[in-house]
C-alpha cells in the first residue's frame, strides 16, 4: 500500500521561529535550558505525529550577547539535545544542525553515527555552515572566508563523515569464537580522504550506524546534490517550492515554511503583532510563510503535497503553535491521508521511503549476497 | 573487622565509592560468552547504567580512543572494538537515568576548548548536574591522522595544552553570573545585561574569543577526572582534578603508596588532602566460597586471554609477530627486539624490556607454564577475587586506611557483569557501614562528597 507523500518535520530550537518567541512561551525564560522543557517539546512533537524534529545550532549564541536586541543567548548543543530527545521518544526522527566549517569531521561522524545508534536508526543531520567570522574565533581556528571556501568545508566535511559511516561494513563485527576474532579487518576500511585543506585516515571508531547512513538534509547549493538525501528548499509559493525541489536533484525535497496559527484566544496576526513590538520577524530568504487558521494551513499543505515530498515547519512560538498543529492540523492531514504518522519500530529512512545504503566499501560478492537475501 | 576497631584506622568513617567503567575497546570483556551482549546496542548501555544506579554507584564512565588499534600490519581483530561517542551516549543516558553520574573521557589534544566545554556543559544541564569529564592527553601523530591538525603536538606540550584547555573550559562554565536569565517574559531582555561574560585567551597554544551559551548546572560544572600516571600527569591531577582514575588498586601497599604520593602533590599544590578522590580501575570476581571465586577467576582469565590474545600480548613484549606460534607451548626461544615506540597503542607501557622477558622465562621454567599460562599469571593484573564478605572486609580496610576512595569497576561481562556486585557485595559493604544505603544528593559532586565549586 503506498504511503502518503507529504513528510512532516518541525524545527524545535529555542522557543520558536520569532526572536522574541520566549515572551510568549509557557515557561519562565531560564526554563528554556532544562531537560524537562526539552523533553516536553519532544513529547508534544512525537504525540502530534511528526516524522522528524530538527534542532538548530551554532557555537555562537543564538542572539547577540549584551547587544541591543533582546533575544535568548543560551543554547545547549544540538547534538546533545538530539541524543537526549532520542532517548526520551520512541518513533520521532531527530536531526541536529551540525556545521563542519570548523568542527573535526571525524568527531562529527562519530557523533551522528552514535546518535543513530542511541535512537535505533532515527538520526538525521541538517548540514550547517558557520558563516560568521566570530565562530572562527570561538573555535580558535583561522577564518574560513567566502562562499567558495565555506562550501568546500561543508562538502569535504560531508564526504569524510559519509565515508567514515561506511568504513565499517555492516557485518564487520564477526565475534568468531573459533578464531578468537571479534572483528574481520577485511570489512573495515581506511577512507584515506585527502582534500584541499586536510586529510583523514579512518576507519571510524563507531560501528556502522543502524541506517547505514543517517539521513542528510541540506539546502541546495551548499553541498553537491548527490550527497544529500533531502533538499531543504525555499520558494515564495508552492509552485516555486516545487521548482526549487525539481532543481535540487536530491532524492527528496522539503519546503521550508514559517507558520503562525490562530489560537483559541488570539488570531495569528495579533500574536505576530504582539511580538513585533520587540523585534521584526525577518525569517529566511524567500521562504513560504503562512499566517492564519489551522484549516487554511491544511489546505496549503495539501496543495504543497503536489509539489514537494515534505515540509519543515518553523512555528512562530513552539508552545502555542505546536499545540494547534497537534490538535487541528496534523490530525486533519492524517484523516485526509495527505501525511502519515511514523510507524513504531521503523527507521527514519524507512519513514521517508529512502533505501538503506550499502557501504560504498562493500565488495561485489557481499553486495550480491545481500541482494540474494532480500530477494 | 567491624566498627569495633574503627579507632585503629586513620579514616574510620570513610565511604567507598563505585563507578562502572564501560570499557569499550579492550580484551578484558569476554565477548565470546553466550551471555555477552552487543557492545553498541543502546539497550546494553542502559542495562549497565541502571544496574549501577540500583547499586547506588557514583558514576557511569566511558573511555575514549580516537583511532582503531592496529597490530601486525592491520586493524587489531581480537578485542572488543567500536564504541559510541561518549557525550552522545551519555546525553541519551541522561534521559533514561535519575541519579548516576555520567563521565566522559575526552582528550584535550584533538578537541577545542570552546566546543568541548559547551558539549560537557550541555550534558551537565541535561542530566541535572551529573556530568564528569575524564581529562586525557593522547598525543600521538598516529591518532592525529584522523584530524585536520594531524599530529601537531609535541609530547612535552600535551599537559601544558591540557592545563590551558581546562582553564579555558572552566572560564566557559563560569561565564554566566548567577541569575543571568530574566525571571519573566516582560523583562527588557532575555538575559540580564552584563551577566554573560566573554572568554578570551591568546597564547602560543590558543587564540580564542567566545561568548559562553550556558548557565552553571546544579553542581556548578562537570566534575574533573584525570587518568595518566606519569609524574606530570599526577601533578596535573593534584592541581586540577576532583577524581583520579588510577591503575593502583589491586595491591594494598601499591595503592597506599600511590595515594600518599598524590596527597604529597596535593599539599604542594596548596590543596587540602581530601580535595581529591582516588578511584582505581579494577575487576571484581565474586564467588560464594573462596574456592568458587578462584575457579571463576580461572574461567574469566581463560576467556580473556585466549591463545591468540596471549600471542598478541607476547608479540608486543617481544617486539615481533608471534601469531601462528603455539600458545600452549613454551615461551619463544628468541630474544626480544625492543622496538622503537611507534605510538600505535596509545597507553602502551614502555618499560617492557629484556628484564621482563628474563623474569617471564625464569618463572615459566620454574612452574612449567606454557606461554598462555605465563601471560595469565604474569601479564597485567586485573583486580580482586573473593567472597562478598571477604571482599567487603578487604575494601573496608583499603578505604579506611586511605589507600583508595573506591573503585571504577570494569565488568568482565556486559551487560550482566555488575549484577553480582550490586546484589551480593553492596549489601555486605552496607552492613559494614562503608557504603551508602541511599543517594543523599542529586549531583555527581554530591555523590563524591566533594566541596561545592566556588
Ligand atoms: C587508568 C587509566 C585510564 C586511561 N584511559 C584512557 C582513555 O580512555 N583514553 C585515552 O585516550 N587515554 C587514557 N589513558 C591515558 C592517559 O590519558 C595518558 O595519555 C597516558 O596515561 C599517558 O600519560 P602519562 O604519561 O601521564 O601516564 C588512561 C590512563 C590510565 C592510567
Amino acid at each position: 500500500m503506498p504511503r502518503p507523500a507529504l513528510h512532516l518535520a518541525v524545527e524545535i530550537d529555542g522557543d520558536g521561529a520569532h526572536p522574541a518567541a520566549w515572551r510568549r512561551a509557557a515557561h519562565s525564560p531560564g526554563e528554556l535550558l532544562t531537560p524537562r522543557r526539552l523533553a516536553g517539546v519532544a513529547a508534544v512533537a512525537e504525540n502530534a505525529g511528526f516524522t522528524l524534529v530538527t534542532l538548530d545550532d551554532s557555537i555562537l549564541p543564538p542572539g547577540p550577547v549584551n547587544g541591543p536586541a533582546s533575544d535568548p543567548v543560551g543554547r545547549i548543543g544540538a547534538v546533545e539535545r538530539a541524543a537526549f530527545v532520542a532517548a526520551s521518544t520512541s518513533v520521532l526522527g531527530v536531526a541536529p544542525v551540525v556545521a563542519t566549517t570548523y568542527a573535526e569531521p571525524f568527531h562529527v561522524s562519530s557523533q551522528l553515527a552514535s546518535l543513530d545508534h542511541v535512537s535505533a536508526g532515527r538520526a538525521g543531520w541538517v548540514v550547517g555552515v558557520e558563516e560568521d567570522p566570530a565562530a572562527a574565533r570561538a573555535w580558535g581556528r583561522p577564518v574560513v572566508e567566502g562562499a567558495d571556501a565555506l562550501a568546500r568545508e561543508a562538502r569535504d566535511g560531508l564526504r569524510v563523515v559519509r565515508d567514515l559511516w561506511d568504513s565499517w561494513e555492516d557485518d564487520a563485527v564477526i565475534r568468531s569464537v573459533a578464531t578468537s576474532r571479534y572483528l574481520d579487518r577485511s570489512r573495515l576500511h581506511a577512507i584515506d580522504f585527502t582534500g584541499e585543506t586536510y586529510s583523514v585516515k579512518g576507519p571510524s571508531i563507531v560501528p556502522r550506524p543502524p541506517q547505514g547512513r543517517p539521513v542528510v538534509l541540506a539546502r541546495p547549493g551548499l553541498v553537491p546534490a548527490g550527497l544529500a538525501d533531502v533538499a531543504l528548499v525555499g520558494g515564495a509559493t508552492p509552485a516555486e517550492a516545487g521548482e526549487a525541489a525539481a532543481a535540487a536533484g536530491a532524492p527528496l525535497a522539503f519546503a521550508e515554511i514559517e507558520v503562525a496559527l490562530d489560537t483559541p484566544g488570539e488570531t495569528a496576526r495579533e500574536r505576530i503583532a504582539d511580538l513585533e513590538r520587540y523585534a521584526p520577524w525577518e525569517g529566511g530568504p524567500d521562504r513560504l510563510r503562512y499566517t492564519g487558521s489551522a484549516a487554511g494551513l491544511v489546505d496549503l499543505l495539501t496543495e504543497l503535497g503536489g509539489h514537494v515530498d515534505g515540509v519543515r515547519l518553523r512555528p512562530l512560538v513552539l508552545d502555542e503553535d505546536l499545540a494547534v498543529l497537534s490538535r487541528l492540523v496534523l490530525p486533519e492531514l492524517f484523516v485526509r491521508r495527505i501525511a502519515a504518522r511514523p510507524l513504531p519500530g521503523t527507521t527514519l529512512r524507512t519513514s521517508l521511503g529512502l533505501p538503506r545504503p550499502l557501504s560504498r566499501f562493500t565488495t561485489d560478492a557481499a553486495a550480491a549476497l545481500v541482494e540474494e537475501e532480500t530477494r | 573487622m567491624t566498627r569495633a576497631d574503627a579507632n585503629d584506622v586513620p579514616r574510620p568513617d570513610a565511604q567507598l565509592h563505585f563507578g562502572v567503567f564501560f570499557q569499550g575497546v579492550n580484551h578484558w570483556t569476554i565477548w565470546s560468552d553466550p551471555s555477552s551482549g552487543s557492545q553498541i546496542d543502546p539497550a546494553t548501555f542502559l542495562r549497565v547504567a541502571r544496574t549501577a544506579e540500583r547499586g547506588l554507584f557514583d558514576a557511569f564512565f566511558l573511555g575514549d580512543g580516537l583511532r582503531l588499534r592496529e597490530s601486525e600490519g592491520g586493524i587489531h581483530e581480537l578485542d572488543v572494538a567500536g564504541r559510541p561517542d561518549s557525550i552522545v551516549q551519555l546525553s541519551a543516558l541522561a534521559a533514561a537515568t535519575e541519579r548516576i553520574g555520567l563521565v566522559s573521557t575526552s582528550n584535550t589534544t584533538f578537541n577545542e576548548p570552546g566546543d568541548l566545554a559547551r558539549r560537557l556543559a550541555g550534558l551537565d544541564l541535561l542530566s541535572g548536574g551529573r556530568a564528569g569529564w575524564n581529562v586525557v592527553t593522547t598525543h600521538n601523530a598516529w591518532t592525529g591522522e584522523n584530524f585536520r591538525r594531524g599530529g601537531f603536538l609535541d609530547h612535552a606540550d600535551r599537559y601544558r595544552r591540557a592545563e590551558e584547555f581546562l582553564s579555558l573550559a572552566r572560564a566557559v562554565w563560569n561565564g554566566w553570573a548567577e541569575g543571568a536569565v530574566a525571571g519573566s517574559a516582560d523583562a527588557r531582555s532575555w538575559s540580564v545585561p552584563g551577566a554573560v561574560g566573554r572568554v578570551r585567551s591568546r597564547t602560543d597554544l590558543f587564540d580564542v574569543d567566545l561568548a559562553p551559551t550556558l548557565p552553571r548546572s546544579a553542581q556548578g560544572h562537570p566534575v574533573i577526572f584525570q587518568a595518566g600516571d606519569s609524574g606530570e600527569g599526577r601533578d596535573f591531577a593534584a592541581r586540577n582534578a576532583d577524581v583520579i582514575f588510577s591503575a593502583h588498586g589491586t595491591d594494598f601497599d601499591d595503592a597506599l603508596a600511590f595515594a600518599e604520593d598524590i596527597r604529597r602533590r596535593l599539599r604542594a599544590a596548596g590543596r587540602p588532602e581530601d580535595a581529591l578522590r582516588i578511584l582505581p580501575g579494577t575487576e571484581i570476581i565474586i564467588g560464594a566460597t573462596e574456592k568458587e571465586a578462584e575457579e571463576k577467576a580461572r574461567w574469566v582469565r581463560l576467556g580473556q586471554v585466549t591463545p591468540q590474545v596471549a600471542l598478541g600480548i607476547a608479540s608486543r613484549l617481544w617486539g615481533f609477530d608471534l601469531s601462528g606460534r603455539d600458545a600452549d607451548g613454551p615461551l619463544p626461544a628468541e630474544d626480544p627486539v625492543v622496538a622503537a615506540y611507534d605510538g600505535k597503542f596509545g597507553t602502551r607501557q614502555l618499560g617492557e624490556t629484556l628484564d621482563t622477558v628474563a623474569e617471564w622465562r625464569a618463572k615459566a621454567d620454574a612452574n612449567g607454564w606454557s606461554l598462555r599460562e605465563t601471560v595469565i599469571e604474569l601479564g597485567p593484573q586485573r583486580g580482586h577475587v573473593g567472597t562478598p564478605a571477604g571482599l567487603a572486609e578487604k575494601f573496608a580496610r583499603f578505604v579506611r586506611h586511605g589507600a583508595i576512595d573506591g573503585f571504577n569497576v570494569s565488568p568482565y561481562l556486559v551487560p550482566d557483569g555488575l549484577d553480582d556486585i550490586v546484589e551480593l557485595l553492596v549489601p555486605e559493604l552496607q552492613e559494614r557501614g562503608v557504603y551508602r544505603t541511599a543517594y543523599t544528593g542529586t549531583t555527581l559532586r554530591e555523590h563524591l562528597g566533594l566541596a561545592p565549586v566556588a
